[in-house]
């Protein structure tokens, strides 16, 4: 990772104060996530304040920016497990927390325990009807139409994903790619119209974050879905993105990657003199951009305990 | 070997060395008691695996010790005891916040902490006591003797109630244990859902504490559920194989135990730990072979 990150990072936008697009505002009709002036506190300190964001139906937005600025605090504060310290929020137009199934989400992972003995259907499986009370009475699927759809639903998604394969071996055994695509499908296998994902391609070796970056631009792109996820390179995802949200130290921006991915943009944010350079096939690499004193230390806390 | 010596008419014939076991009321009760206790121990035991909280598990049984010897010190019934610390414990343990999933230092070393000074409690109530002392070992260790029939029916009940509750808890448990974040991100009561199942774990070793005694009752707990773990990766088969195993190792260890002058305690527990050997040593084989068939193919193809 070393190679790619510190170094790499993309770049963009608008101050969040300046509309982000000139069709800023049509943010109630069909907006998957809205933010008005939205900021967080994680034990007493506020982490990042006056966010401004729009996510349309069926739009890839990318949430960008060092490590520890709270990028996947932004996530839980989506899902309504921590509420924010201002501003409104709605997800999917309700407080968040409250849409339920229509939100998928992939947490930042390390990846299973390699001696956890459950499939990874099973997982798969959790996220279909894992919140329910009761046990499922064990009858036979052919008795059963709601164990046929499920089992259906359950197959159509590992097959979308392309886990079919191994899908019905003990999670632990699968490598880190195989457990990421078969998690995007536990995401997914409710239908839902939003796909929070926090870091996704994190622990992956570059050719897989290739191909699963792919495979989630695929779902956004032919299922509609609209997906917000934190990245810490956001070259894998860059020719699916519509839009980046780059956090930094107190404040974020928004706005489109090709139009704003410049050293004015950057330094701006940062305060301080960023260069964004291009390589010859396309990649962005961030020159300059300041890191938080405890880089690498604090990646897994970062947002949950400061 | 012992049997035949001991054996007033160990015939090889399962059904009539049955017949004849349960020709005693207290075998009877004894392979009751040791049946209700199997199917819940092997249940929660399942669970407790799976969240890897054996340790608190263990801290539980062991409590259940000092439980019993208050209560004898108390002149009360020993279960009053097994199951007051059992559960005061199950609540001491979900006090202690656990951060993120595998365990943290912490926790063990608290949960160690109270399990040692609790045990050491037990110690002092024994000694208090003066005239119990030859009841430690069975405490400890162990024994199916004289279980009454009012013992059998609040054993079953409590039971049936521990289950039902796990019924209903069952589903959003298994998710929270496997899956914690994703869990939580559905509204799952990941929290409550701990506290919840430690209450549920300590019934358990409570029962099962008063059949295998306060130190072997890992041999109920953890090895069926870890056998079956090891032979399957479906939960409701593996979960269905603990229970099996559970009742097997037991049935068997009363057998064992009605024909020898040794405690069940260790009967139990080796066929238990027979069982798990036996478990790892399939897997170990059915892997190597699905290997062996996977590079044969690959060299055909």
């Amino acid at each position: 990772m070393s190679t790619v990150n510190p170094a790499t990072r993309l770049g963009d936008l608008v101050r969040h104060r300046v509309p982000a697009q000139p069709a800023g505002p049509q943010p109630s009709r069909s907006s998957a996530v809205s933010l008005r002036g939205a900021g967080v506190r994680v034990g007493g300190r506020a982490l990042w304040s006056g966010v401004d964001l729009e996510v349309g139906a069926g739009e890839f937005v990318a949430v960008l920016g060092p490590n520890g600025v709270g990028k996947s605090t932004l996530v839980k504060m989506l899902l309504g497990i921590l509420p924010p310290a201002a501003g409104e929020v709605r997800v999917l137009g309700e407080a968040p927390g409250r849409a339920g199934h229509r939100v998928g989400y992939l947490p930042q992972r390390r990846s299973f325990d390699a001696s956890l003995r459950i499939r990874g259907t099973d997982i798969v499986r959790l996220g279909l009807d894992g919140d329910r009370w009761g046990v499922p009475l064990p009858v036979p699927a052919r008795f059963s139409a709601w164990r046929r759809a499920a089992r259906d639903r359950i197959a159509d998604v590992v097959e979308l994903v392309g886990a079919s394969a191994y899908a019905h071996r003990p999670i632990g055994e699968c490598s880190g790619g195989e457990q990421q695509r078969l998690l995007i499908a536990q995401a997914l296998v409710r239908d839902p119209e939003l796909l929070l994902l926090d870091e996704p391609l994190d622990s992956l070796d570059l050719s897989h974050q290739g191909a699963v970056a792919a495979l989630i631009g695929r779902i956004c792109r032919e299922a509609g879905v609209s997906v917000v996820m934190v990245a810490h390179d956001v070259n894998p995802i860059l020719p699916w993105l519509d839009r980046v949200v780059y956090i930094a130290e107190g404040g974020a921006v928004a706005g489109r990657p090709q139009e704003v991915i410049t050293t004015e943009t950057l330094s701006r944010l940062y305060g301080v003199p960023v260069e964004v350079l291009r390589t010859s096939d396309g990649r962005l690499v961030v020159v300059g951009q300041p890191e938080p004193p405890a880089v690498h230390t604090d990646r897994h806390g970062e947002g949950g305990r400061p | 070997m012992n049997w035949a010596d001991a054996s007033a008419g160990w015939s090889w014939n399962p059904l009539t060395d049955l017949q004849q076991i349960w020709a005693f009321p207290f075998m009877v009760n004894a392979f009751r008691a040791g049946t209700v206790v199997a199917v819940l121990a092997a249940v929660m035991g399942w669970f407790m695996v799976l969240r890897r909280q054996s340790f608190a598990g263990h801290t539980l049984a062991v409590v259940s010790f000092p439980g019993a010897a208050c209560a004898t010190l108390l002149g009360i019934g020993a279960g009053f005891g097994y199951f007051a610390f059992c559960v005061g414990g199950a609540l001491v343990i979900a006090a202690i916040p656990r951060a993120g999933q595998g365990g943290s230092g912490q926790e063990s070393a608290l949960t160690g902490t109270v399990q040692a000074f609790l045990l050491a409690c037990g110690f002092l109530f024994v000694a208090l006591y003066k005239g119990f002392l030859g009841g430690v070992n069975s405490l400890l260790f162990g024994s199916f003797l004289g279980i009454t029939t009012d013992q059998v029916v609040v054993l079953t009940i409590v039971a049936a109630l521990a289950l039902g509750v796990l019924a209903v808890i069952g589903r959003p448990l298994l998710f929270a244990s496997v899956d914690e974040n994703v869990a939580t991100g559905r509204g799952v009561p990941v929290r409550a859902l701990s506290v919840a199942f430690l209450v549920l774990l300590g019934t358990a070793t409570a029962e099962a504490s008063q059949i295998t005694g306060t130190l072997l009752v890992f041999a109920l707990l953890v090895m069926p559920a870890a056998a079956a773990q090891q032979l399957t990766a479906r939960p409701a088969t593996s979960l269905a194989l603990s229970v099996l195993i559970a009742i097997a190792v037991t049935w068997t260890g009363l057998i064992a135990a009605y024909y020898s002058p040794y405690p069940i305690g260790f009967y139990v527990t080796t066929f238990a730990f027979a069982g798990y050997v036996l478990a790892r040593a399939t897997r170990t084989l059915t892997a190597a072979v699905g290997r062996h068939r996977m590079v044969g193919a690959g060299a055909l193809a």
